[in-house]
């Protein structure tokens, strides 16, 4: 049997959350919901780990912190020392209140900029890269729950259509994959 | 629901005051320096920390209703009985300023007359040049300005929240928007008044020295303070089983903010030292010679637990959920802010008399904090802890994050 992917087209997050209570307490695995901005509460109810985008950005913010620090190590103390204003130029210890902005701003360079590439390589729309965006709706006015059948093998695709329909949903999609 | 002091609490508080009444009594017993300078400063010290909290608790309070903060109204009778205490902290104020103004310390050189007579030996020309704004006459007007403003807006405040208890639909409303137009304009005020009042209280201290980002970097101080009481007092009812309808998030939120503003506060901090360290004028790096050479170890201390503490232990999102872990680091934070101000005060009012954090000191701040939960835990059980009616309270008590 083919494996399939059904879309359950809400339009209301909150009845959009009945349905998700229902899927999940007959035992079905929701692989995820689309909506035009963040709902509340819907985490732990589809059971959603919890995101790994701040350790993330931490790692960027202290690799930027790392690079600063050797950077200016190495060009304003150990290659290339200059006096600027009789500041002690021999060691990196000495001179340390003059480089901490420099490192500030390297840290957060780095984060920000790692973090909105992780961004765009996680939504998969970097440059260039297809539009996969099938459910275009839910960047307007509509919520969607998406379940997939390879997920759930011990139901079939009308069983959860039948589930479904016991909530408010407006209209229920099924595609091969 | 009302809170009740617990017996557990009084008792405590009550211990709090007479243990810090007893070591104070001793240490000013000990105080050998001249006019008593030693004990002035330290009632300089702990009044105004402490009033400075509750100034800290009186604009986070504007700040939420001029920005129609929704998710803090579940704690705003928190913030409002740490305004009770600014009364008290006004007076204590006023009673180091005018023994100062009347003689009896010296912790204010500039109020000595004999520094503008051009025919005593005592002429100081810094000083006359100053004289337009740092006199006797323009100190009062301006001190009591400050704390009639304070006192004033802090009871106003409180007048209108408890008002709102009994109002509903359109007049409630109606008062909300007026106490929010009210937050913005106190926010004015209290731009300048932080200000101002740091240089007339404090800065003032070191008179032929002046730092203009000296005001921002008390007013952090004291924001940060608050936000920790504010924190440390909800955590404390949640677990005497009060404010049951205050979850995590608005935990993790005021966590957020102790974080956030121990940034506010390391960020001027050190933009103060490292442009005076940089630029390296004589009469700028008085200042930080005193302290540097004299007390590194509260120096380095300072700004290691006011800084690093806070970065490296308050960073990740299940320290600023978890209640235990939170109070602990807020305590320890807490104890650093409470340093930086003697380390504002100390060095320019005793110079090489001040020998580092003493009984006295420590005496007195046990003191002022028995005090100050008292005055506190009474205020807060004057009212229902959580609101009864706002026109955020609903969005409050569902706050996720």
């Amino acid at each position: 049997m083919a494996n399939k992917v059904i879309y359950a087209v809400y339009d209301d997050p909150e009845q959009l959350k009945d349905g998700a209570r229902k899927l999940v307490s007959s035992g079905i695995k929701v692989k995820d919901v689309f909506s035009p901005f963040p709902m509340h509460g819907i985490d732990p109810i589809i059971g959603i780990t919890r995101t790994r985008l701040g350790i993330v950005s931490f790692m960027f913010g202290i690799t930027g912190t790392c690079l600063a620090v050797l950077g200016i190590w190495y060009f304003n103390i150990f290659d290339w020392p200059m006096n600027i204003g009789g500041k002690p130029s021999f060691n990196y210890y000495q001179n340390v209140p003059a480089f901490i902005p420099v490192t500030f701003e390297f840290t957060v360079l780095c984060a920000a900029h790692g973090m909105a590439i992780t961004y765009l390589i996680r939504n998969k729309t970097l440059p260039g890269m297809p539009c996969s965006q099938s459910r275009l709706r839910t960047t307007d006015d509509k919520f969607i729950i998406e379940v997939r059948t390879a997920d759930n093998h011990g139901h079939s695709s009308e069983a959860i259509a039948e589930l479904l329909r016991q909530s408010p949903v407006t209209e229920i999609n099924e595609r091969q994959c | 629901m009302n809170f009740t002091i617990s017996k557990r609490a009084s008792t405590l508080s009550m211990a709090l005051i007479g243990l810090g009444a007893i070591a104070t009594i001793v240490g000013v017993i000990g105080d050998h320096s001249d006019h008593h300078q030693r004990t002035w400063s330290a009632l300089l010290v702990n009044g105004f920390f402490f009033l400075g909290i509750g100034l800290g608790a009186l604009f986070f309070y504007s700040l939420q209703n001029a920005t129609e903060t929704a998710w803090s109204v579940m704690v705003k009778r928190v913030y409002e009985a740490i305004m009770g205490w600014i009364p008290v902290g006004a007076v204590i104020m006023i009673i180091v300023l005018a023994a100062g103004t009347f003689g009896m310390h010296h912790i204010y050189h500039w109020m000595d007359g004999t520094l503008y007579d051009k025919a005593s030996p005592n002429y100081d020309a810094i000083m006359d040049g100053k004289k337009a704004f740092l006199n006797i006459p323009f100190f009062w007007i301006r001190s009591l300005a400050y704390l009639a403003t304070f006192v004033f807006a802090a009871n106003w405040f409180r007048k209108k929240s408890l008002e709102m208890d009994g109002l509903t639909g359109e007049s409630l409303v109606r008062t909300h928007l007026l106490t929010y137009r009210r937050g913005a304009l106190f926010l004015v005020f209290f731009a300048v008044f932080s200000s101002t009042l740091a240089w007339d209280w404090l800065m003032s201290i070191d008179a032929h020295w002046f730092s203009t980002l000296y005001g921002w970097y008390v007013f952090s101080g004291m924001w940060v303070s608050a936000m920790i009481t504010g924190v440390i007092l909800v955590l404390y009812l949640k677990r005497k089983g009060y404010l049951p309808q205050v979850n995590n998030s608005h935990i993790h939120d005021m966590g957020k903010w102790v974080f956030a503003v121990s940034f506010l506060w390391t960020y001027l901090y050190f933009s103060q030292f490292m442009l005076i360290w940089y630029a390296n004028i004589p009469e700028e790096v008085t200042y930080f010679q005193d302290r540097i050479n004299h007390h590194p170890a509260l120096m380095w201390t300072i700004f290691f637990i006011n800084f690093a503490v806070p970065m490296a232990l308050l960073m990740a999102r299940d320290a600023k959920r978890n209640p235990r872990y939170l109070i602990g680091v807020g305590s320890v934070i807490f104890i650093g802010h409470w340093l930086d101000v003697n380390l504002m005060v100390m060095p320019g009012a005793n110079g090489h008399h001040f020998h580092g954090i003493g009984l006295l000191d420590v005496g007195m701040f046990v003191l002022f904090l028995g005090a100050f939960v008292r005055v506190v835990l009474g205020t807060l059980a004057k009212a229902p802890l959580t609101p009864v009616n706002h026109p955020y309270l609903e969005e409050s008590i569902h706050h996720s994050i």
